[in-house]
């Protein structure tokens, strides 16, 4: 966006558009050296969010496709888990939620509406907000809807760490992406020469975690962050990886990436959360890739607190047309979706591709999606 | 995901910070960031919370090496931040 | 703003499918809050609820064309041009103005996106929430006196009504405006040509980021305040130094919403080029925080005109000769290409700047 801010000069080095026209050049090199058309998936929501605000797939080669793989824990939180903070709510409890889960809807409703219903649900901008709550409110029960992926996990972890008061709980539906990165890879039809991994997910777990995966698919990645210059080096050095048929990892982060991670955050988030096996919207089970608050912290898990009646209900009819899983595997484009723009809109919208801020359906209608540009 | 803001730490008060973020300032939650920080360091901001301490010389380096990497000589500047001349690696159009 | 004030821990919320005494089931539609974001199900329910519903006058610009205002004849040589405008801000006193302050200006505004410069005369209607202290209704219509005198115009009628304690929430205040303007001298928001260039003419977001920040309790430190003022003198100036052919006050849903507006009403396409965009450096951070477009939140001091290409840089220098334009920029031009859609330059590359849909909220993702 245009700024007139002066400080902060470092920052606007990787929004440079003479570098952005230089790395773009080297793009077209690269494809030009590959000889064949090249798909690279990127599994977050900001990374979308980028390429799509900055405009850059009007810039690269027009055999590179970037797409979106199940990068957007909006996405990916599956209509139960709204269900359950959707009907603590309306028990008369007040929820604190992320505004990125705000409108998404649930079975039959999203937060939203609930609060347009007359429930107690607020949007706060950080897990610690939620906490405060609790403490301006003792005589009220403070669930915390904690949703998104381990980078936002560190802070509900750090939250329930520091001594939260007793009225509050966390509802986690918190996911992990390298499990859902793995099965993505091994399904049939995915033709993915390249990942592009999320950089701040990486801040907290490192990028050794992919050895392994480069190794058992066969399949380079590359580390990148989010200014424009950032996303164009990480895929530069992917092309060069995939011209060399190279199964590589490289970090293109190192700002905020190293090896290891955030040790003390690792570790934090461990001792707060579990894994077990769950369904990520659209995209059937995924083993080990929610966080459950461990068996420590029970005390603080909503579920164990509360007895959530959640009633499924009827699905929607039109869940059935809805591709959001394939659209989030890579597999298809939002425009390959019957309900794309008609029936599922952002102000209607069927799966929470179409919702999040970050899904690759909403970010398509809003920006134009692929551009003709 | 997930929206990460970099900023400058002015201040500091038990587990919460103040940081500048360019115009604005903002509190930050330091308890999770990787390694203590003090006033005049900068973080990368994520909900509240300074996840990382960005290491000073960090964005020199970076663009450095994305410089490096421009003129052919990437593998140098990974080993060796700064490196200006080099082998070229064969890219054409440089 | 929704009132939790009766539901606590006992309280579910009923939503049995009995009727109500308001006499409606859950079958019924009901309005949201989504129907008051000004975007598409606001259209729709504006469509539903009043201009499917009333026959149109003899205007130059009637109902249906929901343009700022509206503008009718009187006689061979003028127009009456009307608008109203109803205020609900949370909270009522905010960095940069208050409630009364955006009431004024607000319909002070509308009027001069009309091209109606010389307000006739202001109504001001306030609902108020018993036992709200009368010294906040005073200090209300004490800065609806200011803005007005800002303004040149002043309130010549108005009422007054008291709802009981939670029926509402502290104050509303609906205002209409009426100016009279030479016969054909209105600006309608549809009267783009390919090629006029498009002025904005001062920073934008000021107003969305500054009263969400304020309302959510994010303490950003001094610099962010509403840009709630009058522009008709701005307006004035600009019409008087060349030809404007469409205005409109990008308010709630941002710059993209009245840009798209003003492209598809015309017909036509709008390039614009991001970096000309004036947005504060304040604005402009704390966007980046809270992942909120400066683009597509409110401004309530600012207009988006169209200028004719040779007019442009004297119409920009007028803006800029006045304090309430000094920011003013030349950001984009109207094209004969993608029609109904605006595209933006971002240095990079270019990409559709789509309206937004909804209230902006903070996100962490």
């Amino acid at each position: 966006m245009a700024t007139n801010a002066e400080s902060g000069d470092d920052e606007l080095q990787f929004r440079d558009p003479e570098k952005a026209e230089q790395l773009t050049d080297e793009l077209e090199a690269l494809m030009d050296e590959i000889g064949e058309p090249v798909n690279v998936m990127h599994v977050c929501g900001s990374h979308e969010q980028a390429i799509a605000k900055f405009g850059l797939r009007s810039i690269l080669p027009d055999d590179l496709t970037v797409r979106m793989g199940p990068g957007c824990p909006v996405c990916v939180t599956n209509m139960p888990e709204v269900d359950e903070a959707v009907a603590l709510a309306e028990e008369g409890k007040i929820v604190a939620t992320y505004g990125d889960m705000f409108r998404v809807p649930g079975t039959e409703k999203s937060l939203a509406d609930a609060r347009d219903e007359g429930a107690d649900v607020r949007v706060v901008y950080s897990a610690s907000e939620a906490a405060e709550i609790a403490e301006e409110e003792p005589d009220r029960e403070v669930i915390f809807f904690a949703t998104g992926f381990e980078t936002t996990a560190a802070p509900t972890a750090a939250v329930l760490t520091s001594d939260p008061p007793e009225n509050f709980s966390v509802l986690s539906a918190h996911k992990y992406v390298p499990p859902a990165m793995e099965v993505v890879a091994e399904m049939p039809d995915t033709d993915v020469d390249g990942f592009l991994a999320a950089g701040h997910a990486a801040t907290i777990t490192g990028y050794g975690l992919f050895e392994d995966f480069v190794e058992d698919y066969e399949t380079p990645a590359v580390v990148g962050g989010f200014e424009p210059i950032d996303v164009l080096y990480a895929l530069a050095r992917l092309l060069e990886f995939i011209r060399d048929d190279e199964a590589g990892l490289e970090n293109a982060y190192p700002r905020c990436v190293t090896e290891e991670g955030n040790v003390p955050a690792k570790q934090q988030l461990w001792e707060v959360f579990d894994t077990t096996s769950g369904e990520w919207r659209g995209i059937a089970e995924i083993p080990d890739a929610n966080l459950v608050l461990s068996e420590d912290y029970a005390h603080f898990d909503a579920r164990e607190r509360f007895d959530i009646d959640v009633d499924p209900g009827a699905a929607d009819p039109l869940t059935e047309d809805c591709i959001c899983g394939d659209i989030m595997a890579g597999q298809a484009d939002p425009d390959e979706c019957e309900l794309f723009g008609e029936e599922c809109t952002p102000q209607d919208p069927v799966g929470a591709c179409m919702v999040s801020s970050e899904g690759t359906c909403k970010i398509w209608l809003e920006y134009g999606g692929q551009p003709d540009l | 995901m997930c929206l990460g803001i970099p900023g400058e730490i002015i201040e500091i008060d038990g587990n919460e910070a103040r940081a500048e973020f360019w115009d604005v300032e903002k509190t930050v939650r330091i308890d999770v960031v990787d390694e203590a920080v003090e006033v005049g360091d900068h973080i990368l901001n994520h909900a509240g919370f300074a996840i990382r301490k960005i290491p000073d010389d960090e964005v020199e380096e970076t663009m450095e090496i994305y410089e490096s990497f421009l003129e052919g000589d990437e593998d140098e500047a990974l080993e060796e931040i700064g490196a200006g001349e080099g082998e070229q690696l064969g890219i054409e159009g440089r | 703003m929704t009132n939790t004030d009766n539901v606590g821990e006992d309280d579910a919320v009923e939503t049995d499918g009995d009727a109500n005494s308001d006499g409606y089931t859950d079958d019924d539609e009901v309005i949201t809050h989504a129907h008051g974001a000004g975007g598409g199900q606001m259209t729709e329910l504006v469509d539903a609820v009043a201009v499917s519903q009333f026959a149109d006058a003899a205007a130059d610009v009637g109902l249906a064309a929901l343009d700022d205002g509206s503008v009718q004849p009187i006689d061979d040589d003028h127009s009456v041009v009307v608008t109203t405008d109803s205020h609900v801000v949370t909270p009522l006193f905010f960095r940069g103005g208050d409630i009364g302050r955006l009431a004024v200006s607000g319909t002070v505004n509308d009027l001069a996106m009309m091209g109606a410069t010389e307000p006739l005369a202001l109504t001001s209607s306030l609902i108020i929430e018993a036992g709200t202290p009368q010294t906040t209704v005073e200090r209300v219509t004490e800065s609806m006196r200011e803005a007005c005198e800002e303004a040149g115009a002043t309130v010549t009628t108005g009422d007054t009504k008291v709802m009981g304690s939670g029926e509402m929430d502290t104050l509303a205040i609906n205002t209409t405006g009426v100016a009279v303007v030479p016969k054909g001298g209105h600006v309608p928001d549809a009267g783009l040509s390919v090629g006029d260039r498009l002025i904005v003419s001062g920073t934008v977001g000021d107003h969305g980021i500054s009263l969400l920040s304020e309302r959510e309790g994010f303490d950003f430190g001094g610099d962010l305040e509403s840009d709630v003022q009058p522009v008709n003198d701005l307006v004035r100036a600009a019409m008087d130094a060349g030809e404007v052919t469409a205005m409109k006050d990008p308010t709630r849903g941002g710059l993209a919403t009245v840009l798209n507006e003003m492209a598809s009403k015309a017909d036509v396409g709008i390039d614009v080029e991001e970096r000309s965009v004036p947005v504060s450096g304040p604005v402009s951070s704390a966007g980046e925080v809270l992942g909120i477009e400066p683009f597509d939140v409110a401004c309530e001091g600012v207009v988006v005109m169209g200028v004719a290409s040779e007019d442009a840089a004297d119409v920009l220098d007028a803006l800029r000769d006045n304090p309430k334009g000094e920011d003013a920029a030349i950001v984009g031009e109207v094209v004969d290409d993608h029609t109904g859609q605006v595209v933006l330059d971002t240095g990079f590359g270019r990409r559709y700047l789509s309206p937004p849909e909804g209230e902006q909220l903070p996100r962490i993702c």
